[in-house]
C-alpha cells in the first residue's frame, strides 16, 4: 500500500472526525450517461465485464458442432434451444488439451486447462477470470463474484495457489451481500456516505498496519501466501472506499426484488435449474449497477452430481452406464441431462440479453466464457471439449462464428479472452498447451 | 465462560498416574518440521468465540473451504489464505460477533464494565472489556502498545458515532478480523531450532482441546514453564485430564474420518426412506459416541473399534439399523442415546458396519465397493489408490437393473476384465465387497436383486467370508496403528513427518504399542515430546 493512500484516507478521516457534513476529497466519478444510454457522459463506453458459465460432462459428441463453419452457422441439434441467440454466440469445436504425459485426473484436468492454461490438476496459478479481474476490477465495489447452482461453494476461480475464490451456493445469501445494507443504488437521487462505512474501513486499516510486525520471521513459502490475506484486506479497503463515494448513475440499473425464497441447496437438478434462474436473474442486475466486472457461474460440478428425486443415478453415473442408443445415436439419459445445461444456458442469456442498455443489451457489453470437463464423459475424453463464448465484450469480439480448429488447445479461447477484454498479453497456458495464437479473425 | 458438550465428560477425567508411557525408551533425536501457519477451520474459530465470549454468542457466517491434503484438512489449513470474498466474510462475521458482544442483551453478562457515560468514549472501560480478550484471541500477551491502539479505535468511533458500545464494537470485531486471530502462526525460538512458548501452548491446545489456548495455559508460556519439561508435563497432564479433550479426540477423527462430507450428503428419498434429514447427523455422532466411549472412557484398545460390538443409537438410527430402540433419555433431550451392545454373532462389528462409514462411501442410490474398499485403504491404513483413468467403458458395473450380473460382485467383474481396470480393482474391492451386506444407506440386507451376497474377500493375503472376518484382519493389519500414529503427529504438528522425522515416528509407532494402543498415552507422548516443538532452521523473509 503506497504512502499515498495512507494519507489519503488519514485526511478523509480527520475530515470525518472532525465535523459533521462529509466532504470527500475523493476523485469524481463519470457522473452522467450520454444521450445514448451507452457510454459516460465524459465519452467513455460503459465498460466490458467479463464471466465464465461451467457445466460439467459438456455435450454429447457430433450432436452440438455446427455442421458449417465461419458465419451464420446453423445450430447443431443439442444446441438449438439457443438459436435466438446465435448472433451473439461463438461455437468453439475441435479444441483438446494436451497432458504433456502427466496423468489425467477424470473431471479435474479439463476445468485446469480451460481456466488456468496448465495441466496441473491441483492449481498453482491464478485463473483466466482472476488475471482479467487484476486489470479490470479494480475500480467496481466487488473485484470478482461467484455462484455455484449445485449447493457446494465450489470455483475453478483461483487468485493463486494458495486462494481460491470461493462461490456463494444461496441465491438469498447472494441477494443479501450484493443488494443488502452496503447497496449504493446509483440512480439514487441522494447520496450520504455513511460513517459506519468510514469507521470500518479505518479499523481495517489499523489491521492492515499490523503486516510489518505479523510478517516477522515469517518463512519464504509462507510469506505469499500472508501477502494473499493483505491483498485482501485492501481489496476489502478499497471496497469500503469506493462505498463513500456517489456511484455514477447508470440507466441500466434497477434493484430486484427481495427473494425471500429459494430451492434447497443440494443436487437434485430442478432445484439447481431453479437456483441458477434465480442467480441469472441477480448477476444481470449486479452487472448492470456496476457491482462488478468479473464473475464466475458453476451450474454444477465438474462430475456433474446432478440428479432427479426418486432416481439413484446422478449426471456423472449416467455418462458411465448408458449404453448408446441405436437409433439416436447418443445416450439418452446423458443427452437428457446435458438439455438441461443448455436449458440453463437458454434461461441466463435471456436475463442478460433482457437489460437493455443504449441500442443493445448488456450481453453485448460481456463476454462470457462457457467450458465445461471433458468432451465425451463417457470416456473421460480430453479431445473435441465444447466451448463457447457470448457477448462481444462491448464491441471487441465478432460473434456469430462456429471456429473449428481441430487439434489446437482450449488455451486459444483464453488467450483470445483475454486479449478482448483489452489485456496487453500475447502468451498463455503452459507445455504443450502455451499458445501465442489467438483468434485473431474475431479481434476487433 | 467455558461450555462443555457434556455428553460423556465426567467420565472422562482420566487417571493421570498410568498415562506415563509403559517403557521409558530414550526420544531419537530429529530434524524438526517446518514452522507452519494455519488458518483457524471453522471450528476452531467458533469454539474460540464461545470460550471467550460465551454460549450465548452465535456465529453466523459461511467459512471458505480447506482443500484436504494427505488425508487431513488440517494440513490443508497449512496451504490456504483469505480470498477477497473470504475476507469480507470475516469482516461480517467479526461485526456481528462483536455487535451481540455488546447488545443490550449480552452486555450486563458479558462486559466487566459500564461506561460512565452511554453515548461517549470511555477509555477506561473499553481498556478493560478489551485487555480482557485480547490475550485469548491473539493467543499470546497483547503488549500495552498494541492495546493502546484497541483503546483508540474504541474511543475513536465512539466519539463519532456518540455511542460507547458501537464504538467498543467495532474495535472488538478489528481484532477478531486480524492475521493474528485468523492464522495461527508459529514463532521461532531465540535458538532457531524450537518454536517459542505462546507458539507451543497454540500447537498444544489445537491438538488436545481443537481450541485455542485458555488463561493457563497462556500464563505458563509466559512464565517459562513449557520450555521446562516438568511444567510441561503439568500443563499436557492438565489438559488431558480436562473435558476439552473429548472436543480435540472428536476434532481429529472427524477430520480423519472425512465426516465434513456429511454436509453435503443426501440419500434418494425414494430408494433411503428412512434416510432423512437427521439420519446423517446422527450416523457421524453415533461413530464419535463409540469412539470418545472406547478410547477415552474405556481407555479401550484403538484396534477394538474395529471388533467392538458396542455403540449408542438413536430411535433414528433404530429404524435404518432395525433395532428397536426406546427413549429412555431425558425427555428434554432433542434425541436420545442409548448404548446398545449388538448380540455375539451380529454381523454389526465395528465402525466399518456404521452407517457413518458404509452409507458415506457410497452412491445417492447404490453401494460401491470400489469406494468404500478405496475409503478403507486411504482412511484407516494411509494407502493411497490411484485414480481411475480416462478412456474407460464403465457401463457394466454401475447398472443395478442388468439382468445377467444381479450383483455388485458380478457387474465388477465384468467390469474388471479390462486389463487397465484390474490393477486398482484388486487393492479395492475385494474389501469393499464384504461390506455388501450394507445397503447405501446403512441398513443390513441379505440379497440383491434376488441373488444372496457373497461377502467373501482378502486383504493384503489374508481371507475372510464376511465382514467380522474383515474388521479381525483390518484389526491385525499392521498398518492400522502405525497409520494413526503418523496422521495423529501430522495433524498435531501441521505437516506430514519427513525422511528426518522417521525415528520419532517408529518411537511413537513402538510406544503405542507398548501403550496397548490407548490413545490418551499417544497424546501424551507426542505432547510433552521435544520433537513436537522441534523445527528444522527456515530461512526467513525480510
Amino acid at each position: 500500500m503506497s504512502a499515498m493512500r495512507f494519507t489519503s484516507r488519514r485526511t478523509v478521516l480527520r475530515g470525518m472526525m472532525g465535523g459533521t457534513a462529509v466532504t470527500v476529497g475523493l476523485p469524481l466519478l463519470d457522473c452522467f450517461l450520454n444521450a445514448n444510454g451507452n457510454a459516460l457522459a465524459s465519452g467513455k463506453p460503459l465498460p466490458a465485464v467479463f464471466g465464465t458459465w461451467f457445466g460439467g460432462l459438456g455435450f454429447s459428441q457430433g450432436f452440438w458442432e455446427p455442421k458449417t463453419t465461419g458465419a451464420n452457422y446453423t445450430m447443431a441439434q443439442q444446441l438449438v434451444p439457443l438459436e435466438p441467440f446465435r448472433k451473439k454466440i461463438n461455437v468453439f469445436s475441435g479444441l483438446k488439451l494436451y497432458s504433456d504425459g502427466k496423468p489425467i485426473q477424470p473431471h479435474a484436468t479439463g476445468p485446469a486447462v480451460c481456466y488456468t492454461g496448465d495441466v496441473e490438476s491441483a492449481p498453482h496459478l491464478a485463473s483466466l477470470d482472476s488475471l482479467i479481474a487484476d486489470a479490470v476490477g479494480q475500480d467496481t465495489r466487488f473485484r470478482s463474484l461467484e455462484v455455484a447452482c449445485h449447493g457446494a461453494p465450489d470455483s475453478f476461480s483461483r487468485r493463486s495457489a494458495t486462494v481460491r475464490n470461493p462461490a456463494e451456493p444461496s441465491p438469498i445469501a447472494f441477494y443479501a451481500r450484493v443488494f443488502g445494507a452496503d447497496f449504493a443504488d446509483p440512480n439514487a437521487a441522494d447520496f450520504k456516505p455513511s460513517p459506519q462505512i468510514m469507521l470500518r474501513k479505518s479499523v481495517l486499516s489499523s489491521v492492515a498496519e499490523q503486516r510489518q510486525r505479523f510478517m516477522q520471521d515469517v518463512g519464504v513459502a509462507d510469506k505469499a501466501r500472508l501477502d494473499e490475506y493483505f491483498t485482501s484486506l485492501r481489496e476489502l479497503e478499497n471496497q469500503l472506499q469506493l462505498q463513500m463515494q456517489k456511484p455514477a448513475p447508470l440507466e441500466a440499473c434497477s434493484v430486484p426484488n427481495k427473494n425471500e425464497k429459494e430451492a434447497p441447496l443440494g443436487s437434485v437438478v430442478d432445484d439447481a435449474m431453479e437456483n441458477h434462474r434465480l442467480f441469472a436473474a441477480l448477476l444481470a442486475h449486479t452487472v448492470a449497477c456496476g457491482q462488478t466486472r468479473v464473475f464466475n457461474l458453476m451450474l454444477s460440478s465438474a462430475q456433474s452430481n446432478f440428479r432427479e428425486t426418486g432416481s439413484a443415478d446422478t449426471f456423472h453415473v449416467v455418462t458411465h452406464e448408458e449404453g448408446t442408443d441405436a437409433v439416436l445415436g447418443y445416450q439418452p439419459k446423458t443427452y437428457w441431462f446435458q438439455q438441461q445445461t443448455v436449458e440453463a444456458l437458454r434461461v441466463f442469456l435471456m436475463a442478460f440479453d433482457g437489460i437493455k442498455e443504449g441500442p443493445g443489451t448488456l450481453l453485448d457489453r460481456c463476454l462470457i466464457f462457457n467450458s465445461t470437463d471433458t468432451g465425451y464423459a463417457k470416456l473421460h475424453a480430453i479431445d473435441n471439449i465444447p466451448l463457447m463464448t457470448f457477448g462481444s465484450a462491448a464491441g471487441r469480439l465478432k460473434t456469430g462464428y462456429h471456429i473449428a480448429a481441430t487439434g489446437d488447445s482450449v488455451t486459444r479461447v483464453g488467450l483470445t479472452c483475454q486479449q478482448a477484454m483489452g489485456m496487453q498479453v500475447g502468451r498463455w497456458g503452459s507445455g504443450g498447451n502455451q499458445t501465442n495464437k489467438p483468434f485473431s479473425e474475431l479481434l476487433v | 465462560m467455558r461450555h462443555f458438550r457434556n455428553l460423556l465428560v465426567s467420565s472422562v477425567c482420566l487417571a493421570l498416574g498410568s498415562l506415563a508411557p509403559a517403557v521409558a525408551a530414550p526420544e531419537p533425536p530429529t530434524t524438526g518440521g517446518d514452522v507452519v501457519i494455519r488458518r483457524l477451520t471453522p471450528d476452531q474459530y467458533q469454539r474460540i468465540v464461545r470460550d471467550v465470549f460465551g454460549p450465548t454468542i452465535k456465529v453466523n457466517g459461511r467459512f471458505e473451504p480447506e482443500p484436504r491434503v494427505n488425508g487431513l484438512l488440517a494440513l490443508g489449513a497449512g496451504k490456504v489464505s483469505v480470498s477477497g470474498a473470504g475476507l469480507a466474510g470475516y469482516e461480517a462475521m467479526a461485526r456481528d460477533i462483536a455487535d451481540q458482544v455488546v447488545s443490550p442483551a449480552n452486555r450486563e453478562t458479558l462486559l466487566p464494565c459500564t461506561p460512565k457515560e452511554a453515548r461517549a468514549a470511555d477509555d477506561a472501560c473499553a481498556r478493560q472489556v478489551l485487555g480482557a480478550v485480547a490475550n485469548l484471541i491473539y493467543r499470546r500477551t497483547v503488549s500495552e502498545g498494541e492495546l493502546d491502539g484497541l483503546v483508540r479505535n474504541a474511543g475513536a468511533a465512539a466519539g463519532e458515532l456518540k455511542d460507547f458500545h458501537a464504538g467498543l464494537s467495532l474495535s472488538l470485531a478489528g481484532l477478531l478480523v486480524s492475521p493474528e486471530f485468523i492464522f495461527r502462526k508459529e514463532v521461532p525460538a531465540g535458538s532457531g531450532d524450537r518454536i517459542d512458548a505462546f507458539s507451543k501452548a497454540s500447537r498444544l491446545s489445537f491438538f488436545l482441546w481443537d481450541t485455542g489456548p485458555d488463561s493457563e495455559l497462556l500464563r505458563a508460556a509466559a512464565a517459562g514453564e513449557l520450555d521446562d519439561q516438568k511444567g510441561l508435563a503439568r500443563q499436557v497432564d492438565r489438559m488431558l485430564a480436562s473435558p476439552r479433550l473429548e472436543d480435540g479426540v472428536r476434532a481429529y477423527f472427524t477430520d480423519m474420518l472425512g465426516f465434513d462430507a456429511f454436509h453435503t450428503l443426501t440419500k434418494d428419498a425414494v430408494l433411503h426412506p428412512k434416510f432423512y434429514a437427521d439420519v446423517p447427523k446422527d450416523a457421524a455422532e453415533q461413530t464419535m459416541r463409540t469412539i470418545v466411549d472406547h478410547l477415552l472412557v474405556r481407555r479401550g484398545d484403538y484396534r477394538d473399534l474395529f471388533t467392538t460390538r458396542n455403540t449408542f443409537l438413536t430411535p433414528v438410527l433404530g429404524a435404518v439399523y432395525r433395532v428397536p430402540v426406546a427413549e429412555t433419555g431425558a425427555n428434554t433431550e432433542p434425541s436420545s442415546w442409548v448404548a446398545h451392545e449388538y448380540p455375539e454373532g451380529d454381523p454389526h462389528v465395528g465402525l466399518l458396519t456404521h452407517a457413518s462409514f458404509v452409507a458415506l462411501h457410497s452412491h445417492p442410490g447404490r453401494t460401491s465397493p470400489t469406494i468404500r474398499g478405496k475409503a478403507l485403504r486411504e482412511v484407516f491404513l494411509c494407502q493411497k489408490v490411484p485414480d481411475p483413468p480416462g478412456n474407460v467403458d464403465f457401463t457394466v458395473v454401475q447398472d443395478t437393473g442388468n439382468a445377467i450380473h444381479r450383483t455388485a460382485r458380478e457387474r465388477l467383474k465384468a467390469h474388471a476384465t479390462e486389463a487397465m481396470c484390474t490393477g486398482c480393482h484388486k487393492i479395492t474391492d475385494p474389501m469393499g465387497l464384504a461390506l455388501e451386506n450394507f445397503d447405501a444407506s446403512g441398513g443390513f440386507r441379505r440379497d440383491e436383486n434376488g441373488v444372496a451376497i457373497d461377502t467373501s474377500g482378502e486383504l493384503d493375503g489374508v481371507k475372510f467370508t464376511n465382514v467380522a472376518g474383515l474388521s479381525k484382519v483390518i484389526h491385525d493389519h499392521p498398518a492400522l496403528t502405525s497409520c494413526l500414529v503418523k496422521r495423529v503427529y501430522a495433524y498435531a504438528a501441521g505437516h506430514q513427518p519427513g525422511v528426518g522425522e522417521d525415528a520419532f515416528v517408529k518411537y511413537l509407532t513402538t510406544g503405542f504399542s507398548e501403550d496397548r494402543y490407548q490413545l490418551p498415552a499417544l497424546l501424551r507422548r507426542i505432547a510433552t515430546s521435544d520433537a513436537f516443538y522441534r523445527i528444522a532452521k527456515q530461512e526467513t523473509a525480510k
